[in-house]
């Protein structure tokens, strides 16, 4: 399934936040959003998974939704937004739950998920007893539960540590080089942005608009940490940034 | 003094503490020295018979009531007054509670009308609740249904308040139905702070009950202990208070076992 960003505007009370932004993200593709804090990146993924309404423009989704897919456009959280109540199986049924499916076909779906994120053992645990990446990894799998056409990531590493964020990366790529999905993966690291991105879209400070888009031929699982095309992609996108991200922080003190 | 700054010192410990664990028989143990000083004063003299009964007279009294069945004749009516009264009063409190944390409309309007209620000593209505529901059963109903109602009502919407909004809009971005968010996450979430507000409202519907009944009633604790009042039998009106208390505790120790089995995934 292809998305358009077609021509989103929005405000919030008299404050502009997202400029006119205009982008494809073709089937298949992993879209990075970068751009400085409070340029309305969150706000602009929100419109893409449908829980705000741009003031102008529309989301366009086109193309065919896999056969088996029960959700979509499907989101994961940057604080994990598990419920404490259910175990790790219990978390990836609640969202399988309210489509009828057989008891025999949800356990294995819920199997599958959990095997491929390398939570098996965890099944019966609760979210308190789960380390930060584990809680990722779960909410990775319940996302992958309802087989989505369209990953929405919100910062999903971002609570996590250096190495967590390394590993959970890794398991991303393998995770799409099993079966592509089409992602939007908005972070303010760059670093992650050339691992996962095969294009990265550079946002201005607020009102956000789109300042540019990076391409990145390198196969994603060809990437690795500190590869020179990447360390130098990286500068590139830094220096692109570095004067909006000052321009931010210079406003933030004069609100 | 200059050696104390040198030297190695271990690092003082100032961590620890705001959280209570449960110590075991504490609780027991302050009950019984009360109980034994105030026998060994009444015994010795320093406290009056007027002022005090002596709690081995007004175990007893209970014994002797138990034997006789008078125990079960008082207790049966109470509560059944309180299980009918708080029952009604809990649910239509929970489920308007839940309903003003949901709805925009049904919050703008009935909050005024709860704190409008709240502050009411519901026992000043009796009179009222004799004339709408009767001098029977149903006005000690009505009056501990009430009673119960507005603090449930308050602890429930403070409750769906505080459940996580990040949760809510998880739901929301799964396409889970509007019932199945209300069912599996807002229900859930407001679970604590509905049971903690069941103390409250629990204990008030025990304050409520022996009101009414001292207002009228053959039977019950409250009338039990209006009589015993009436005629200045201490030993009778502390075993009705002892009855009371042991309500309470029970109630209280009930909403905590229930806290256990539902409340297990919290740290
Ligand atoms: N519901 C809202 N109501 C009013 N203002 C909002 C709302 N949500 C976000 N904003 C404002 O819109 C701007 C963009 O917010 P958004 O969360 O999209 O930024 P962001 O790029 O995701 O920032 P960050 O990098 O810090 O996550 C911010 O200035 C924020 O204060
Ligand atoms: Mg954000």
């Amino acid at each position: 399934m292809d998305l358009t960003l077609d021509h989103i505007t929005h405000r919030y009370g008299g404050m502009a936040v997202l400029d006119d932004i205009v982008l494809d993200i073709p089937a298949g593709e992993i879209l990075c959003v970068i751009g400085p804090s409070g340029c309305g990146k969150s706000t602009l993924l929100r419109m893409i998974g449908g829980l705000e309404q741009p003031d102008a423009g529309r989301v366009l989704q086109r193309g065919p939704v896999p056969e088996d897919c029960l959700n979509p456009l499907t989101y994961v959280f940057q604080d994990f937004a598990l419920l404490p109540w259910r175990t790790v199986a219990g978390n990836v049924s609640l969202v399988l739950e309210d489509h009828g499916l057989p008891r025999a076909r949800s356990a294995q779906i819920i199997a599958d998920v959990l095997a491929r994120t390398r939570l098996t053992d965890f099944h019966d645990a609760l979210p308190r007893q789960l380390s930060g990446g584990m809680k990722q990894r779960v909410a990775i799998a319940r996302a992958l539960a309802v087989n989505p056409a369209v990953l929405l990531l919100d910062e999903p590493l971002s609570a996590l540590d250096s190495q967590t964020r390394e590993l959970l990366m890794e398991d991303l790529v393998a995770l799409w080089a099993r079966q592509p999905f089409t992602g939007v993966y908005v972070t303010h690291n760059l670093a992650e942005a050339v691992r996962l991105g095969h294009r990265i879209a550079v946002l201005s400070r607020r009102p956000g608009r789109l300042r540019d888009v990076v391409e990145i031929d390198i196969p994603l699982p060809e990437r690795r940490a500190g590869m020179p095309e990447l360390e130098a992609l990286q500068t590139r996108l830094w220096d692109l940034m570095k004067e909006e991200a000052m321009a931010a922080d210079q406003e933030l003190l004069h609100v | 003094m200059s050696d104390a700054v040198d030297g190695p010192r271990p690092v003082r410990f100032r961590g620890g503490g705001f959280r209570p664990v449960s110590v075991r028989g504490v609780g027991v143990v302050v009950f019984v020295l009360l109980l034994a000083l105030i026998e060994w004063g009444t015994r010795a003299g320093w406290i009056s018979n007027l002022t005090l009964p002596r709690p081995s007279d007004v175990a007893a009294t209970l014994v002797a009531l138990a034997k006789s069945g008078m125990l079960w004749t008082h207790m049966a009516p109470s509560l059944t007054r309180l299980a009918v009264g708080s029952l009604l009063g809990v649910s239509a409190g929970i489920g308007v509670g839940v309903m003003i944390g949901l709805f925009s409309y049904v919050r703008a309007g009935l909050v005024p009308l709860v704190a409008a209620l709240f502050p009411i000593p519901k026992i000043a209505l009796l009179p009222l609740f004799v004339i709408w529901f009767g001098i029977d059963e149903g006005s000690k109903y009505a009056l501990i249904a009430l009673g119960t109602f507005t603090p449930t009502v308050v602890s429930t919407y403070g409750a769906v308040d505080n459940v996580d909004r990040t949760l809510v809009r998880m739901g929301q971005s799964f396409g889970l139905s509007w019932w199945s968010i209300v069912r599996k996450i807002v229900l859930p979430g407001a679970l604590p702070g509905i049971l903690s507000g069941l103390r409250v409202s629990l204990a008030i519907g025990i304050i409520l009950l022996v009101a009414a009944e001292m207002l009228g009633a053959e039977y019950g604790i409250g009338a039990y202990i209006l009589q015993a009042g009436s005629l200045y039998d201490l030993e009778r009106l502390f075993a009705g208070v002892v009855i009371l208390s042991v309500l309470g505790v029970l109630t209280s120790w009930a909403i905590g076992r229930v806290e256990q089995r539902m409340l297990r995934w919290r740290v």
